[in-house]
């Protein structure tokens, strides 16, 4: 899943040399600019939905903040945009504090969650609104504004009101009408959540392309995790109003720094582990392997293993049962149930899955690779 | 729009779609409703035209004191509108977005004109307001300002329950919109029928009102109707009749002006209360 990292970046100058001609001077202001979260902290009565949270992001990188729904990720783009204030920290863009700088005056195009166009004002007149504001002639803003929805696939549609478009339509228009005013941070709060999976699959998509051909610096808010691995440069996984770890999708799915990360990024398995004295190395499955980060005493202790990094194979004298399979393709994960009630999913090519249906007694081995170690059951 | 095809194509039956819909017959109790009410509306404005007879409305115009009660009248409503709509709106605006918390309040507070007779509301009304306005005709539209107002914020507020406010003000805001900018050219222009619909409320009160007209001593057109009939009852009704039918023609024209603006932009139609949900097409 994880696979586009930071294949962005590279790529970026080629691709905006082949953009839309005139849209040159638009990835103009986009460039070069940086922005920092400072010790963030805003509570609303006794929640504190940012507590102290820190995040860099680089000039033209796209960065995804991805937690579940109340770990404070939509309350630091909005601290970002303007519409909410944090009770102490910075915001920093180009290195300057804006802080104290109205949202108006800011320079970011946001995406909303919900359908923002103005349903007073066809498509065109939506995208030009922030060029009017900006107090350019009116020639020059309908001449830009056709561009930007040539863009996004929908200059057919310039003339059409916000209730004639469908979501996804609506959603590139808006779009269009962020990055029209030459933001200097694209903010995506959502902006795919209210699309069916079709949809919010090619939106996504596009979204990604055109931010790279800009290269616009973006903060994009999201509690699909799918969404964040496959579009960002980096992940940022929040929780409690704190960053848990902010790395590269790859490097997230593969190495997560805590087992809030490995549990709710992809699906993770717990097996029974028993830590060594010095804490360096865990006996899981029988075996001994290495423990990544070992600040765990010793004693009984929870093994992290990703479905693909089990292996199972069929044995007579096997401790564990298979108690169902889905069949995923290329390959099929397979639900074994070991002794002592601990249930497991393994990932198995489809073909060597065929012999293992439900009631199959099974062995499920580990590869003596670095595991990660949690408390038991926490 | 298929049918659109059919037409020009000769030879094929028409598709059975496009043949036209068989509305089921309509009950007959519903004919009875609508008979008596029919009934009810009607017969009296009926006896009043008998009583007023025709060459009444002949003379109604020229009568004295018609035409500047009237134009009084006209003006009234004007005042009490644009006053209405300064308070109103910016009110109703900062409350949905700031102070969501209190509408139940607000609404309570704005139902009390309804409840509190006018009288006690003139009496209250003299205590606070300043001596210059006292006798004037001025203070008048300040009071109907107090009488509009449930109707005006309940028109208002649906209107604002219909579209997303707090995302709207926040998208023109992040675009560069000052807060004057957002009201006038986002909420204004999207709030166009609810205060049209406020509008109609706000016109057929001015004109129709008379315990306050009266107690305070102008002579609007319904004061001016009750103090004719003592002269020439007959001419009193006819223009009784004719003050209906322009409040009737006022309030059809806005409404059908109302509801061609709204459906352009996809909003709802305009009804005296409530403004219906913009609807949006799925993905």
């Amino acid at each position: 899943m994880p696979t586009n990292e930071i294949a962005g970046n590279e790529t970026t100058a080629a691709k905006g040399t082949t953009g839309v001609a005139g849209l040159g001077d638009a990835a103009g202001t986009g460039h070069g600019t940086s922005v920092s979260l400072r010790a963030l902290t805003r509570v609303f009565g006794v929640t504190r939905a940012l507590d102290e949270m820190s995040l860099d992001i680089a000039p033209g990188e796209l960065v995804a903040l991805l937690g579940p729904s109340g770990c404070g990720k939509t309350t630091a783009l909005r601290i970002v945009a303007g519409f909410e204030f944090a009770d102490s920290g910075q915001v920093l863009i180009d290195g300057s504090d804006v802080s104290g700088v109205p949202a108006a005056k800011r320079d970011m195009g946001m995406v909303f969650q919900s359908y923002s166009l103005f349903p007073n004002m066809n498509a065109l007149d939506n995208v030009a609104f922030g060029l009017r504001m900006r107090k350019i002639g009116a020639a020059a803003r309908r001449k830009r504004a056709a561009e930007l929805l040539e863009m996004v696939a929908l200059a057919a549609q310039a003339g059409q009101y916000p209730h004639q478009l469908s979501g996804g339509q609506q959603q590139r228009v808006a779009l269009a009408r962020a990055l029209a005013i030459e933001p200097r941070v694209l903010l995506l709060d959502e902006p795919l959540s209210a699309l069916d999976a079709k949809v919010r699959l090619q939106l996504r998509e596009q979204i990604r392309t055109l931010q790279q051909r800009l290269g616009t610096t973006t903060l994009f808010v999201t509690h699909d995790q799918e969404e964040a691995l496959s579009m960002a440069d980096r992940v940022g996984v929040m929780r409690s109003g704190k960053l848990e770890q902010v790395a590269a999708p790859a490097e997230l799915y593969s190495r997560p720094a805590t087992a809030f990360v490995a549990e709710f990024v992809g699906t993770m398995n717990r097996l029974p582990a028993e830590l060594s004295a010095d804490g360096k190395t865990a006996t899981v499955l029988g075996i001994t392997v290495p423990v990544h980060d070992g600040a765990l005493a010793a004693g009984p202790a929870d093994a992290l293993v990703r479905p693909e990094n089990l292996t199972v194979t069929p044995a007579e004298d096997g401790d564990g049962i298979v108690t169902g399979r889905t069949f995923l393709g290329a390959v099929t994960r397979v639900a074994v149930r070991l002794s002592g009630d601990t249930e497991l999913a393994v990932d198995v090519p489809s073909t060597a899955a065929l012999p293992m249906g439900p009631g199959t007694a099974v062995r499920v081995s580990l590869p003596p690779a670095p595991v990660l170690v949690a408390p038991r059951g926490a | 729009m298929a049918a659109v095809v059919t037409e020009r194509t000769p030879a094929p039956a028409p598709a059975p779609a496009a043949a036209p819909r068989r509305r089921r017959p309509v009950p007959a109790w519903r004919w009875l409703i609508m008979l008596i009410a029919a009934v009810y509306f009607l017969l009296p404005l009926l006896a009043a035209l008998r009583f007023a007879g025709i060459k009444a409305f002949g003379t109604v115009f020229t009568a004295a004191g018609f035409g500047s009660s009237l134009w009084l009248s006209v003006r009234l409503a004007a005042v009490t509108w644009l006053v209405t709509m300064v308070l109103m709106i910016p009110t109703t605006v900062y409350i949905h977005l700031r102070l969501p918390g209190l509408r139940r309040l607000l609404e309570g507070i704005t139902i009390l004109p309804i409840v509190i007779p006018p009288v006690v509301l003139i009496i209250g009304v003299l205590q606070v307001m300043p001596l210059g306005l006292r006798a004037t005709v001025w203070m008048l539209p300040l009071e109907y300002v107090i009488l509009a107002m449930p109707f005006a914020y309940r028109a208002i507020d649906a209107g604002l329950r219909a579209i997303d406010i707090k995302t709207l003000t926040e998208a023109a805001g992040s675009l560069g919109a000052g807060w004057l900018t957002t009201l006038w050219r986002v909420i204004l222009p999207n709030l166009r029928t609810a205060v049209l619909s406020a509008t109609i409320l706000i016109v057929a009160l001015v004109l129709g009102e008379f315990t306050m007209a009266s107690l305070d001593l102008q002579q609007t057109f319904p004061v001016w109707i009750v103090l004719f009939d003592q002269f020439d009852a007959q001419m009193s009704v006819a223009a009784s009749i004719f003050a209906l039918l322009v409040t009737w023609l006022l309030l059809m024209l806005i409404t059908v002006v109302a509801t061609r603006q709204s459906r352009r932009t996809g909003g709802g139609e305009v009804t005296l209360f409530t403004v219906a949900p913009r609807e949006t097409i799925g993905n």
